[in-house]
């Protein structure tokens, strides 16, 4: 058990055409499917009321349909959950009033045995929760591509943040592929997301700069060959580690996926999604975005009068 | 041999030593932890004050709501409530571990403005004129539950019920109500429902100059004491209304707490599992770490306060990847400095110093998403975001300097010299003759 292939042949560059293509075509999927299938937005963000409930035997998703009957309602949404569906999530949309709610609270309780969960969202609520989620992540890439950009520099900063809007929408477009529910928790998840992928790409990053400081003290970069051996070799150099980082990290989210309460399951699943896509933006698309901006800009330095290049240089 | 044998010594008194403190403290530490609602099942409302007219909200208005709602939780007597005031118009009441959530929303939003009106439902008597505290529960002649309230002005009393006693019957009521509200309730109409919303409408007969006045028509007498405690609480300052509720079933959240942190801990087993196959010796330190980790994240975390939360659980466990993240990267520098053939000293100082920036940076990059999360998220991403910047402060302390101490005692005693193996590198890889 070895990933270390620095002192292998490996070219990680030579097909970045490919992965730029692939990258663009997961993106419009994703697109097409967010224009198409749309997100199934949790009562977080939709207004209305959520009862979760859980029975010692199996149920039905008439039974349940049955017992709301019971108290003259009608549910938007049941989803049954656990391993024999002894768990279930009963939707409705639009404000429930409290009577009612509180009324199948107690049908509930005495039908199934246990007390349900219960959550009653006002339409105001979730229109602010979602505008602020949308601002948090905003800015949170704002700080981070700040932060990048004085301690690296911009054309480093700028492929970071491509790496995690990628990443962000990665997860956002499964959980709509799947229509998995958009609650708070996924909120977190997909900034959690967003925190790993910057870490990851930060570290290869770290490694192409220290690289190139490095052969720039032997002789100038000139062509773009030059530059993208350094950069597959710090790929190679860093993929030890990228690959044991995200295998831990996902040891504990697939745990808690598989194995974690029903309620934050959705929540470790975003995280598992995210973590692979992080390690193959920072692997096959930060990295390659850096070198093709890297290289441009590089060509314009020189386009322009050896004598302000000389100058600039010392 | 001295020198070398004590650095190996310090190692295994400072494992010890943890190991007790750990085993000696980790029940306290876990037992003193704040469970959140998600956890233990429990009810949560948020509300939203309603300004009185033209006249907007103040600071004061929310602080002395949010002082009322607290003295009516006390009646409840839940164990840990929670009452905070969100953005300049919220408060978040959460009452973990609460029975009945009916009584409790009840008790939350009522107004608890106590009137006495007459039959034109003009008003006699306002809530503001009874005795503070001054609302007790008794039986009258026919043993059924009455409140008694006592007023702060007998002879205003007197003048009422004189006037109204002057009238004929049936216009000589005084009629009680809790919550009057203007645009809904009038008298004629709810006299004629069977269940009206005004709590009695006692006939007057005679002028009455006293200070105390009986209450009743209570069903029970849990009613009457129910009623008297909220009168007792005081109104509330500004009207408020729902618009956020969750309520958690106790066995729901019992079981939550109890498959997630099954969960973390096969999580946290695997890692630690990997790491030892895969760093060998150092995998065993980062283990020791972590265990630290562990335990002072959660020291932390309940010396701010924090409640643990769902999100809160995944942050910790995810925190555990942080942290491991940082002893791969400095491993990761030592192996490369060994294959270059450097010796082990001076591969464990560089291979540190060198994955030192890197861990920073990286750290930092999280950090700030933790700290924008925590600005505008609701409250448990909240709890989310504070557990992740607990844990990666924690894990940088103790990833960073725990494994430079433990590790550093052990390569300083140079007993692992050109022990390759231990450290997960195959001797053949090493570069000779640097």
């Amino acid at each position: 058990m070895d990933f270390n292939l620095a002192d292998k042949n490996v070219d990680l560059i030579k097909h970045r055409k490919t992965y730029f293509l692939f990258t663009i075509a997961i993106v419009l999927a994703g697109a097409i499917l967010l224009s198409t299938l749309g997100l199934n937005l949790g009562i977080d963000f939709e207004s209305g009321t959520r009862v979760d409930l859980v029975s010692e035997e199996p149920l039905t998703e008439e039974e349940i349909e049955n017992e709301i009957a019971a108290v003259g309602l009608t549910a938007d949404d049941i989803t049954l959950a656990g391993e024999n569906n002894e768990q279930a999530s009963v939707q409705f949309i639009g404000d429930l009033d409290q009577e009612e709610a509180l009324e199948l609270q107690g049908h509930f309780e005495e039908a199934f045995g246990h007390e349900p969960n219960m959550s009653t969202v006002s339409p105001q609520i979730g229109r602010e929760l979602a505008i602020n989620a949308l601002i948090a992540t905003g800015l949170a890439s704002l700080g981070i591509v700040i932060y990048v950009a004085i301690r690296f520099e911009f054309l480093y900063g700028l492929a970071a943040i491509t790496a995690l809007l990628y990443d962000a929408f990665f997860v956002v477009s499964a959980f709509s592929l799947l229509q998995l529910e958009i609650n708070i928790p996924f909120i977190a998840a997909v900034l959690t997301v967003i925190g790993y992928s910057i870490n990851d790409t930060i570290v290869t990053f770290d490694r192409i700069r220290e690289n190139v400081r490095k052969e720039e003290q032997e002789k100038d970069i000139e062509d773009f060959d030059h530059l993208a051996g350094i950069v597959n070799k710090s790929l190679l150099q860093t993929l030890t580690r990228s690959i044991n980082t995200v295998l831990t990290v996902l040891f504990a989210a697939v745990a808690i996926w598989l194995l974690g309460s029903e309620a934050i399951t959705s929540f470790a699943f975003a995280i598992v999604i995210g973590l692979v896509a992080g390690t193959y933006s920072s692997l096959f698309l930060a990295a390659q975005l850096w070198l093709v901006w890297k290289n441009k800009h590089m060509q314009k330095q020189r386009e322009k009068p050896a004598k302000e290049m000389e100058g600039s240089e010392s | 041999m001295g020198k070398k044998w004590g650095r190996i010594g310090a190692f295994f008194a400072i494992v010890i030593a943890i190991g007790i403190l750990i085993s000696q403290t980790a029940f306290d530490v876990a037992r003193n932890t704040n469970l959140g609602l998600d956890l233990q099942g429990g009810f949560e409302v948020l509300y939203e004050l309603q300004p009185d007219g033209e006249r907007e909200l103040t600071e004061e208005d929310i602080q002395a709501t949010a002082s009322a709602l607290n003295e009516r939780v006390d009646v409840l007597g839940v164990s840990e409530p929670s009452i905070t005031v969100e953005g300049d118009d919220r408060i978040r009441v959460q009452l973990p571990g609460i029975e009945d959530q009916e009584e409790a929303r009840e008790l939350l939003s009522t107004g608890a403005e106590l009137s006495f009106r007459d039959v034109d439902d003009e008003l006699m008597l306002t809530g503001e004129d009874l005795q503070q505290g001054g609302a007790s529960t008794g039986f009258d002649e026919a043993n059924q539950p009455i409140v008694q309230v006592t007023l702060e002005d007998g002879e205003l009393f007197g003048e009422i019920t004189t006037e109204l006693s002057q009238r004929p019957e049936p216009e000589n009521l005084l009629v009680i109500w809790l919550d009057y509200d203007e645009d809904e309730h009038s008298f004629y109409e709810e006299a004629n429902e069977p269940d009206p919303a005004f709590i009695s409408a006692p006939r007057v007969s005679e002028p009455l100059p006293t200070d105390t006045v009986s209450i009743e028509g209570m069903e029970s007498l849990e009613e009457a004491e129910f009623l008297a405690e909220m009168l007792n609480a005081g109104s509330l300052p500004v009207q408020i209304e729902e618009i956020y509720s969750n309520t958690v079933g106790a066995s729901l959240g019992e079981q939550a707490l109890e498959q997630t942190l099954f969960a973390g801990m096969v999580g946290v087993a695997l890692i630690l599992l990997y790491m030892m196959a895969y760093y060998r010796f150092m995998g065993v330190i980062a283990s020791l770490t972590l265990m630290v980790y562990i335990y002072l994240v959660m020291i932390l975390f309940n010396s701010i306060q924090g409640v643990l939360t769902l999100p809160g659980i995944a942050a910790l466990i995810l925190g555990v990847g942080m942290a491991v993240d940082a002893n791969i990267l400095t491993y990761e520098r030592i192996k490369e400095e060994l294959k270059d053939g450097r010796s082990m000293r001076s591969a464990f100082k560089l291979g540190s110093r060198r994955a030192l920036g890197t861990i920073i940076d990286a750290n930092i990059t999280t950090i700030i998403a933790a700290a924008v999360l925590f600005y505008f998220g609701t409250s448990a991403v909240q709890g989310f975001a504070v557990m992740l910047i607990v844990s990666i402060l924690t894990s940088f302390i103790t990833a960073v300097y725990g494994t430079r101490l433990l590790l550093g005692l052990w390569i300083n005693s140079r007993t692992l010299n050109r022990k390759y193996w231990l450290f997960g590198v195959k001797e053949r890889d090493v570069r000779r003759g640097l």
